[in-house]
């Protein structure tokens, strides 16, 4: 178990607010094994960024980080121009409640049904009953899970408990979502369920997201493709479309940033590793 | 396996028992923060209490059954087998009557919440938990140590008047001895002192069963193997420290109370 203790937080410096998280010469180390090392990044608001990397190479460490679920050894970390890691741990709580986070094995409270694991952060914030009912049920129908509002989570697949992942992250509107591979160890048609709901959020809501995953053909499905609202569907940008995405990509090997820029610059990056990588 | 050096495993032990000591000061001190959840501590209040009773009641009777009859022959060569109310009094209030029912309350519950928190901990529930901007302390440690306090010493209370049942039903339907004078003794040899050391003592093992269990729970580590391996360290862990705590404490009372 990890006791947190921290310093007084000082205020953000000039140009943090404008920015959903940044990442200033961040490192951390368990034991002898570091595991980031001197990451530097930055998140513009609106804007989806996708964290690749092979196992183990700290992508899941830095989504931990970002809300304060564990501290680096040394640099800043910023989150909606606040600094994560000069803040105690009771403040943190206020802060996270504007971050929805979808972990990597869903983390749903498997003794709450779906209605209560959707609802929790809004019954911690005594919600009107209502209110909760209308908003529970809204989320669910976003996910396309309405009809499983009274099931348990073991009742469930592991892709519809990635999907009530999803509404539980999403139903107090947050102002980032951070996805821990949300589709890591499922089939090819769930994974593409899942990544159509997250490209809705980010062109419906325009929500800031960090998307950790090592599956790179679910980033370029998001890069390439749109949500049409009128259709109700994902859909690939035509060529010559005057559609612009805000998706980066970000390509971690052995705890450092070897890559940070756009589709293009990706699929065109002369480096040896990041070509073997997306071959 | 590699072998460490015994400074590690010394700073490890230091370190677990730094962790312990601020997860129970933060228990407590949530006592006055908020949100207080109270359908949690009800929850638990009733899991603990209304859970442990049937293991409670039978322990409790039978060790007063046995400690009436495993005395009877000594009292018995002394010629003093009318004080077989008092002997069953003093021991189950006193001593047998807290501790015991600490062990067993320990045995079920601090199990029960090592494994539970343990589950939570190691499929990333507890830092879910974190992520949606509740305290797991508040949320989950607090009404377990509310709830294992208050409920010990109800049931040592419970565990006290069965223990003393038992003792009767053995003085009356083995030993042959008069009921009136049975209770009257009992009743008789208690006196301020042991009432209170009686009474105090359920609160602090309650105490440990609820903090230890939270503790070894939130520390769990690697998968299914960690929670089994975090379950049974609490229940030996909470078992242990009942029997040390009891000793110091009874040490210390009976210095204040000047008791005998």
């Amino acid at each position: 178990m990890s006791v947190l203790t921290t310093s007084n937080p000082s205020p953000a410096p000039e140009g943090t607010v404008h920015k959903t998280i940044i990442f200033d010469h961040v490192s951390i180390a368990f034991d002898e094994n570091v595991v980031l090392d001197d990451v530097s990044f930055e998140l513009n608001r609106g804007e989806t960024k996708m964290l690749l990397g092979v196992l183990g190479s700290g992508k899941s460490t830095i989504l931990k980080m970002v809300i304060g679920l564990m501290r680096p050894d040394r640099g800043d970390i910023y989150l909606l121009g606040h600094h994560v890691n000069s803040m105690k741990e009771e403040e943190l709580f206020d802060l996270r409640r504007q971050v929805g986070m979808v972990f990597q094995e869903s983390a749903l409270f498997d003794s709450l049904t779906v209605r209560e694991n959707v609802a929790y952060r809004l019954i911690e914030e005594g919600v009107d009953q209502q209110e909760i009912e209308r908003r529970v049920r809204e989320a669910l129908r976003f996910v396309e899970l309405e009809h499983t509002i009274s099931q348990f989570p073991a009742e469930l697949s592991g892709g519809m408990r990635r999907r009530v992942a999803i509404a539980r992250a999403i139903i107090s509107h947050p102002e980032v979502l951070l996805y821990d591979s949300p589709t890591a160890g499922l089939d090819p048609v769930t994974s593409t369920t899942i990544i159509e709901l997250l490209v809705k959020q980010r062109d419906v809501y325009h929500t800031s997201a960090l998307m950790v995953t090592h599956r790179l053909p679910d980033t370029f499905t998001m890069a390439s493709h749109y949500f049409d609202e009128t259709e109700n569907k994902m859909k690939p940008i035509p060529p010559e479309s005057p559609i612009q995405i805000p998706s980066t990509f970000l390509v971690l090997r052995e705890g450092k940033i070897i890559f940070d820029g756009s589709v293009y610059e990706l699929v065109n990056s002369p480096d040896e590793y990041i070509r073997e990588y997306i071959a | 396996m590699a072998l460490r050096s015994p400074t590690e495993i010394v700073q490890e032990y230091l370190s677990a028992i730094q962790d312990y000591a601020l997860l129970s000061g933060q228990a407590v001190a949530n006592l006055f923060r908020r949100p207080r959840y109270l359908n949690d501590t009800l929850m638990q209040a009733d899991s603990i209490g209304v859970g442990s009773l049937p293991v409670v009641i039978m322990t409790g009777f039978s060790i007063g059954a046995v400690l009436a009859l495993q005395s009877s022959n000594t009292l018995q060569r002394f010629g003093s087998l009318s004080l077989t109310g008092q002997l069953v009094s003093l021991s189950m209030v006193r001593e047998l009557g807290p501790v015991l029912t600490g062990m067993m309350v320990a045995g079920r519950n601090s199990s029960g919440i090592a494994s539970e928190l343990g589950s939570m901990k190691v499929t990333e529930q507890i830092d879910a938990m974190r992520a949606l901007g509740t305290d797991p302390t508040k949320k989950l440690v607090t009404p377990r140590v509310i709830s294992g306090t208050f409920m010990l010493f109800i049931l040592t209370i419970i565990g006290d008047i069965v223990g003393l049942a038992g003792g009767w039903s053995v003085a009356r339907l083995v030993l042959n001895l008069d009921s009136a004078q049975y209770w009257q003794t009992a009743w008789q040899s208690l006196e301020f002192p042991d009432v209170f050391m009686g009474l105090t003592k359920p609160l602090l093992f309650g105490f440990v069963v609820a903090t230890i269990g939270c503790y070894y729970g939130l520390s769990a580590k690697g998968g299914t193997q960690g929670v089994g391996r975090a379950t049974t360290q609490a229940v030996v862990a909470a078992d242990v420290l009942i029997v040390i705590v009891d000793f110091f404490y009874t040490k210390l009372l009976m210095a204040l109370m000047h008791v005998h």
